[in-house]
């Protein structure tokens, strides 16, 4: 297909704009652009059926099963798009403007009560909505660990990880300046308590966990996990991108966490957006609190909103404004829908689900840790490596069938690892006919390795040639 | 509501295929002391409720407000396209594109929107977008520390200040020194920015038009920073890109700003995009995702994520940055945004904001006590000295409707009489004609 | 005589007249997978025994490259910088990446030989 500037014509015109209702201006010569910017020239019909066109290249939650893991991938509610509407004409400003409160008492609102929301969720005392994404919302609970320990004068260097922990982790703690201590996992599917205990030290600044982890399992040592990070003066990391599994279950700030983050893109219902926009509040004890990036909200003693810039303590800001709004306000809508038993049964749902996957296709697939999972499994190719297929080709053999593949590769610890999430929106027949695929897939995997190594071949491309895109680096057209 | 869709005969089925009695026991993993101390909720309501208790929390927003204010974010004009085409369902509900052969919609996009900011900016590599202008700022800021090796940063005080505040709170934990360069008078400083280069100094970093809405040629602090093997980074407001010398044509070597203004909604700070641009022969030090076009097997071209390697998921701890997302909605917005104004489009909008602007500039100029303290040529922004507290000028119209600008003295020492007001093409005559009358108004009466 | 040893991290040094060649083995090659670029190291730089010396990039994979000698580097392979794909073509050969001079040839009792390497190498799989 081809790109939007093949198809323009020179002179060809977009949409019309306002007629100017005030006089020309002149502009100083030297200070203009040299030629106006060679963007697309193409009639609105041209531009609406290219686009149009694109999208349908495109697999999507609304369109195919999309099982993967560790991203919850569940369905978009369209009146979250309607809720996001109405917030749309605010202008940020306006709340730092003097007198300016008053007329953003409703956005101020909608930022305090996502906050209590999210903090009775997770069992945190405060939460931020500044972080823009996951891994920002990684960066700003490290950032805030390791202000906190100044403030304390602890001297510390490393931040411990289990090996099964998400790439941003390590990368989120090395952006804050800390040395990474990796912790591999044991057997049994959990980070091995022994090695930890090993690993730890008074230079620890914080322990970061997932849970469940991302082979999908809960570690019940967890809080012992958390006790023995505190004897060391260390604090601990919450990642919530698998809160989805224990909404109204189980909190992280019960548990021992003192800092989490949460992906409202997940467990919250946000469109994912083709990689983004996305929303990572951080939630925090008590203890961090004056630490927290400004301005914070706050409900006054007559019941209104303002901001509170007045932090000494603070580590600043991560962001422009209050964080990815429209995104907030979707999550918001989220939880208001669902309610205390909505929530409850997303994660029991989800749960379901996934452990009714994982006991389908474990006679046909090596399944590492063969035990009750929570809202995510994980199974290995290596069964069919014998006959040369890889978890790539099962991958794409699904594309084929019409199912968006589920992770593959991840988590490192696993080979050939397939890390599957159902999600709890998800029904049987879609789930049987998923299930049905995958069987077949690994027969053909013994009779037709071929036909899996080939595939896909019902898509507009075939496999692409990754080394020539790293090697030739072309990244915009000429 | 939960969009649960199985029944309890299905959950029946699918608890007897797994071998368990009831739900209960798949959560048995889980130590009863683990179990959750409270989760106090609401009850759910119906989509129609929400969206009732939603509608109620935006009136609170009080009257609708006339925005003469900027600071980051830009009430601009959406062509319906936009919202029409980056709703498909396909576009937005689908993930990052790791699986290509059923991801091309975005991924063809996002090369399509690296190429229009290439474009755009005069640059010759842009990646698939970052979280915002601010923090694009930040990875810019340390991607000039990474690429030359050097401790020290210069950057103009003219920058916007909450971008400033970001750097500051990314590099915290980094070996960096940032050496703030003040304003003088409301004007970018180019002679003490040009003195403050040294043989350590990584990047000098501007913004144009600056904070204030003074435009400058950076070219010659360009050579400067270069002279000392420093970078020239510039934080640029894209639609002034249809008219204003492009940071590519000063000899930028990293180049951020916000997309916001692109396409994207007001939406009360958020989301929006970054965008960063670079000189090719940086391209690996660049943080966040990058699609690069390819062939497949049969020869067709395809595009693809790629240069993975630089980032967190195979990098882990020595990746270029921790950034996993781009605001790839966003970004698409943006693209759609530029491809529907088209190449005459855009040029003509970024004309008709400087002409309401300077309209604006000379109606507020001519009320009595008024001074306008830029005295280079600005864009759609312009700062006015007033011969009182800017705050109680702004206080006073927005009890009238009108967020007249945002006032310096938070962000400047003795800027307190001072306003910066922005004017684009969605400010009507009327409504800036009204503006310095109620400007006079509060001044005089 | 040129001798070829071994490190656990699979690089490989070949002692020539004084001069110590490094480069990846076969193996870490094929492991990696096509190779799309090379971190060279500066000329000048100062390495130990073991320690970082360069990096590597495929497609899915990254990786450090370790020092089998300690010592300073002299020259660096800039071929590479244009044509990574040499290492995956003769990793053992023209790919190499960087001269040592070695400070202390007595260090190379710390690594193996063929023979030792292709048995490690056995182990693994």
């Amino acid at each position: 297909m081809e790109l939007i500037y093949e198809k323009s014509v020179a002179g060809r015109g977009g949409v019309r704009l306002p007629a100017p209702d005030v006089p020309e201006s002149g502009f100083p010569e030297e200070l203009r652009r040299g030629e106006a910017a060679a963007l697309p020239e193409v009639s609105e019909l041209d531009l609406v059926r290219h686009f149009t066109n694109l999208s349908r290249r495109n697999f999507s939650v609304d369109t195919n099963f999309y099982p993967l893991g560790s991203c919850t991938m569940k369905y978009n509610a369209k009146v979250l798009e309607s809720a996001a509407g109405l917030f749309a004409p605010f202008h940020p400003m306006t709340a730092l403007l003097p007198g300016g409160e008053e007329h953003a008492q409703g956005s101020l609102a909608l930022l305090f009560q996502l906050g209590e929301l999210l903090a009775e969720i997770t069992g945190m005392d405060e939460v931020t909505t500044q972080p823009l994404a996951g891994a920002h919302g990684e960066m700003t609970g490290i950032m805030l660990i390791a202000a906190w320990h100044r403030a304390k004068g602890h001297r510390k260097k490393y931040v411990v990880v289990p090996d099964s922990s998400h790439g941003t982790n390590p990368a989120s703690a090395a952006m804050v300046g800390y040395e990474i201590i990796t912790v591999p996992t044991a057997p049994y599917g959990d980070m091995d308590i022994e090695l930890f205990r090993q690993a730890m030290s008074d230079e620890v600044a914080a322990v970061m966990m997932t849970c469940p982890n991302t082979l999908g399992l809960f570690n019940p040592h967890i809080r012992e996990i958390c006790d023995i990070a505190h004897e060391h003066g260390a604090l601990t990391y919450y990642d919530g991108a698998n809160l989805n599994a224990i909404l109204g279950k189980v909190r992280p700030g019960d548990v021992g966490f003192d800092v989490i983050h949460v992906n409202l893109h997940k467990t919250f219902g946000t469109p994912h957006g083709g990689g983004g926009p996305g929303a990572g509040p951080v939630g925090v004890k008590k203890g961090l609190i004056p630490f927290l990036p400004a301005p914070r909200v706050v409900r006054e003693k007559d019941g209104c909103y303002a901001l509170e810039t007045d932090l000494p303590h603070s580590i600043g800001r991560t962001a422009n404004f209050f964080g990815n709004y429209g995104v907030l306000v979707k999550a918001f809508a989220y939880i208001l829908m669902q309610g205390r038993e909505g929530l409850i049964r997303v994660s029991e749902q989800a749960v379901l689900n996934a452990n009714y996957i994982m006991s389908r296709l474990k006679g046909h697939y090596d399944l590492p840790y063969d035990q009750t999972c929570m809202h995510e499994c994980v199974f290995s190719a290596s069964r069919q490596l014998k006959h040369g297929v890889h978890a790539i080709d099962i991958a794409k053999y699904l594309i084929d069938r019409g199912f968006h593949p589920p992770t593959v590769y991840f988590p490192l610890i696993v080979r050939e690892a397939i890390m599957i999430e159902p999600t709890e929106t998800e029904s049987k027949e879609t789930m049987d006919a998923f299930i049905d695929v995958m069987i077949e897939a690994a027969e053909l995997a013994e009779k037709e390795p071929e036909l899996l190594q080939r595939s896909p071949v019902t898509m507009p491309i075939s496999r692409l040639d990754e080394t020539k895109a790293a090697r030739e680096q072309n990244v915009c057209l000429g | 509501m939960s969009h649960c869709p199985s029944t309890a005969a299905e959950i029946g089925e699918m608890l007897a295929a797994i071998g368990v009695a009831g739900v209960d026991d798949l959560f048995a993993p889980i130590p009863p002391s683990l179990q959750a101390r409270s989760f106090e909720l609401p009850p759910g309501m119906s989509e129609f409720e929400m969206l009732g208790r939603l509608r109620e929390l935006a009136g609170q927003n009080g009257t609708h407000l006339t925005h003469f204010i900027g600071g980051g974010s830009y009430e601009h004009l959406i062509p319906a396209v936009v919202d029409h085409l980056a709703g498909r369902a396909e576009f937005y509900t689908a993930y990052t594109p790791y699986q290509p052969e059923c991801s091309q919609g975005t991924l063809q996009a996002l090369y399509e929107y690296q190429t229009a900011i290439c474009r755009l900016t005069s640059m010759e590599a842009s990646n698939a977008s970052l979280y915002d202008g601010a923090t694009a700022l930040a990875e810019a800021a340390l991607m000039a520390l990474r690429i030359t090796g050097r401790h020290r940063l210069v950057i103009d005080g003219a920058v916007n200040p909450f971008y400033r505040k970001v750097v500051a709170t990314y590099l915290a934990d980094v070996a960096a020194e940032v050496v703030e360069i003040a304003p003088k008078e409301g004007l970018t400083d180019g002679v003490r920015l040009d003195a403050a280069l040294t043989a350590e100094t990584a990047a000098v970093i501007v913004q144009n038009p600056n904070f204030f809405g003074g435009v400058n040629d950076f070219t010659r602090l360009a050579e400067a920073a270069h002279g000392v093997g420093a970078l020239l980074a510039v934080s640029v407001y894209p639609v002034s890109l249809g008219l204003v010398k492009s940071p590519g044509e000063m000899g930028a070597d990293i180049v951020v700003g916000d997309g916001q203004s692109l396409g994207n909604p007001l939406s009360f700070g958020g989301p929006s995009f970054g965008f960063i641009a670079v000189a090719k022969k940086y391209i690996r030090n660049m943080p966040g995702r990058v699609v690069g076009e390819t062939v497949d097997r049969e020869g067709r071209r395809g595009f693809v994520l790629t240069l993975q390697a630089r980032e967190q998921h195979i990098k882990r701890h020595k990746a270029t940055s921790n950034i996993c997302s781009n605001q790839s909605l966003c970004a698409l917005r943006g693209l759609i945004f530029l491809a529907s104004l088209g190449r005459e489009g855009f040029a003509e909008l970024a004309r008709l904001n400087h002409a309401k602007a300077e309209y604006a500039r000379r109606r507020l100029a001519a009320v009595p006590g008024v001074t306008v303290v830029d005295s280079t040529p600005t864009f759609n922004e312009f700062t006015l000295s007033l011969p009182r507290s800017a705050d109680e000028v702004v206080t006073r119209l927005l009890a009238k409707g009108v967020a007249a600008g945002v006032p310096l003295g938070p962000y400047y020492p003795d800027m307190e009489n001072c306003l910066v007001v922005t004017v684009t093409e969605q400010r009507t005559r009327e409504e800036i004609d009204l503006l310095a009358r109620e400007v006079e108004g509060a001044l005089w009466s | 005589m040129t001798e070829t040893y071994y490190t656990k991290e699979h690089e490989w040094v070949k002692i020539k007249e004084g001069v110590a060649s490094v480069g990846i083995t076969e193996y870490a090659a094929v492991q990696l997978g096509d190779v799309t670029f090379v971190e060279l190291p500066q000329v000048g730089k100062v390495v130990r025994q073991f320690g970082e010396l360069a990096a590597i990039e495929s497609v899915k994979a990254a990786s450090d490259i370790y020092a089998p000698l300690s010592g300073k580097v002299t020259r660096v392979n800039e071929v590479l910088n244009d044509r990574p794909e040499i290492v995956n073509e003769a990793a053992e050969d023209a790919g190499w990446i960087a001269w040592i001079e070695p400070a202390d040839l007595a260090e190379l009792a710390n690594l193996m030989t063929r023979e030792q390497y292709d048995q490690y190498v056995r182990g693994l799989a």
